[in-house]
């Protein structure tokens, strides 16, 4: 689906990417996990060419370095950012309908899709999404990036700042998704829950690959676990 | 006060505050999209009342012909500006954006000085604009009646391009989140050139209307008129599009007011635009329906 060589990361002199491989085949759910600052988020940034960045990324067999980030997401890649980033100033509805800016013919169908998937945000469609808790603010952020009907979804940091039972919703729709045929590369601090329902991860420090491998292969290691895992 | 004499102002003060409302639309607009106030806009104004000018004494055109002219070239020549000034310049500093668009009010000015003369131009008002109608005492004429009657139009157009149309819900979005409307798999620079070009085309209408009633056009004439539409959306609340039209009137009514039943502050009728621009920055820095812009991440 998506294979990444050599990708560097800049801002400014700082190299927050110092040359990683990765990639993620399709159906599959990967991870990358590390601490604050280990250039996770550098990473979707930059396969997304919204940071300087240089390497190479085929995506479903084309190069798509030179690619601009609006024209990355017409090709199926979607990104569900940090911090959720919901146009607080429209209403729920009208989030979505951005979501399929480019997808005009299947916006009815996608938007009552998602409010199946998420009854929570049907109820809330009218209200401006700057009104919404953060656990609807994130199901909102996933449900209009899948209006793009990307073929790779990614998310970061999805459980950010949510209550554990909201994480747990939250990784359980990523797990229903995956099972729908959409391929995910998720980041997140909470190792141990991605790990849970990755296929395969990378433990990214200083901006470097520190290690990989079958995710449920890492937690079963004790090693990992002491060193990345927080015990 | 006479009770048909203060009607009358009022017809007065609308017909004048729909023009600034208009121009203070562009205004308020592109400062949305791009926190840039455009010092060039009261100057595609005056190249739309030009364009209007030359479209009916020049190419003969009839009459709504030539406005569509100039709405239409107005709003070319406003995308242009964007494409080739303001773009280079999306991540330079905002004070690099303000003293380009100085730099384009300029060129415009005198480009429009050296190629057609700063004499005023008398403007071709068709016949029909001009015929006076009376009702119950009231006295206005065609034109003075159109202009706030467009201009409602043309702002329920604009409403409802921004709140039921993907692309004004896109433009809305941009307001606050650049990034996040690239990661729609939407241009943010197609949105703004979009914008420039509304904007545009509203400051042309606006343009010609002033043609129309004080029938001259004459390079410089977007200077005053453009600093007070500036004023009107900053008084209204500079991102909002009702805010501009709202402070398009207050300004409007504020002017006619003063010279009908002030006049011997008549002469001072300019200043009084900039005075409540002054009282609003401070006291209400976000004007009377100014958008939070705190939480936007711009």
């Amino acid at each position: 689906m998506i294979s990444v060589k050599d990708l560097h990361v800049y801002y400014g002199l700082i190299e927050a990417v110092k040359g990683i491989d990765f990639k993620v085949d399709e159906g599959k759910i990967v991870s990358l996990i590390g601490s604050n600052g280990a250039g996770k988020t550098s990473t979707l940034e930059a396969v997304l060419n919204s940071v300087k960045r240089s390497g190479e990324i085929i995506f479903s067999g084309y190069d798509i370095v030179n690619h601009k980030t609006h024209s990355l997401v017409q090709r199926g890649l979607a990104l569900v950012p940090e911090g959720r980033r919901v146009f607080i100033n429209l209403t729920v509805e009208d989030n979505l309908r951005m979501g399929a800016f480019n997808n005009d013919e299947n916006y009815a169908r996608l938007r009552d899709a998602m409010y199946k998937l998420f009854p929570r945000i049907k109820e809330k469609r009218n209200q401006m999404a700057g009104t919404l808790s953060g656990g609807e603010q994130q199901m909102l952020a996933i449900s209009r990036a899948l209006m793009s009907e990307p073929k790779l979804l990614m998310l970061d940091e999805p459980s950010l700042g949510l209550a554990p039972k909201i994480v747990g919703e939250v990784f359980e729709t990523i797990v229903k998704l995956k099972e729908e045929g959409i391929t995910i590369l998720l980041v997140e601090q909470n190792a141990f829950a991605a790990l849970k329902i990755s296929d395969y991860a990378y433990v990214l420090e200083n901006g470097k690959i520190a290690m990989e491998g079958i995710a449920s292969q890492m937690i079963g290691d004790d090693e990992i676990r002491k060193k990345y895992l927080g015990g | 006060m006479d009770f048909t004499v203060f009607m009358q102002q009022m017809v007065n003060g609308f017909s004048l505050g729909s023009m600034y409302a208009l121009i203070a639309i562009g205004y308020t607009m592109v400062y949305g999209v791009l926190r840039l106030i455009n010092f060039a806009h009261g100057d595609i104004m005056m190249v739309g009342a030009f364009l209007g000018y030359f479209g009916v004494s020049i190419l003969g055109l009839p009459f709504p012909a030539a406005v569509l002219l100039a709405v239409v070239g107005s709003a070319a020549l406003g995308m242009l500006t964007d494409k080739i000034a303001y773009r280079p310049l999306r991540s330079a500093p905002k004070i690099s954006l303000l003293i380009t668009a100085i730099g384009i009010s300029f060129f415009l000015e005198n480009a429009f000085n050296v190629f057609f003369g700063g004499t005023p131009r008398a403007f071709p008002v068709p016949e029909y604009m001009e015929i006076i109608l009376s009702l119950g005492g009231l006295t206005f004429s065609v034109a003075s009646l159109m202009v706030p009657i467009v201009t409602l139009i043309l702002l329920a157009i604009i409403l409802w391009i921004l709140f039921k149309t993907k692309y004004g819900m896109a433009i809305r979005a941009l307001a606050f989140d650049v990034n996040t409307v690239n990661l729609m798999g939407i241009d943010a620079n197609r949105i703004i050139m979009i914008v420039f070009g509304i904007g545009s085309a509203l400051a042309a209408v606006g343009g010609i209307f002033w043609a129309v009633n004080y029938p001259s056009v004459e390079p410089m004439m977007g200077v005053l008129i453009g600093l007070k539409a500036f004023a009107a959306a900053v008084v209204g609340g500079i991102g909002s599009v009702a805010g501009a039209v709202i402070g398009g009137f207050i300004i409007g009514f504020t002017e006619v007011v003063v010279v009908a039943f002030l006049p011997e502050y008549g002469g001072y009728k300019d200043a009084f635009a900039f005075v409540l621009l002054i009282l609003v920055l401070l006291f209400k820095p976000t004007g009377i329906l100014g958008l939070n812009f705190d939480k936007s991440r711009f």
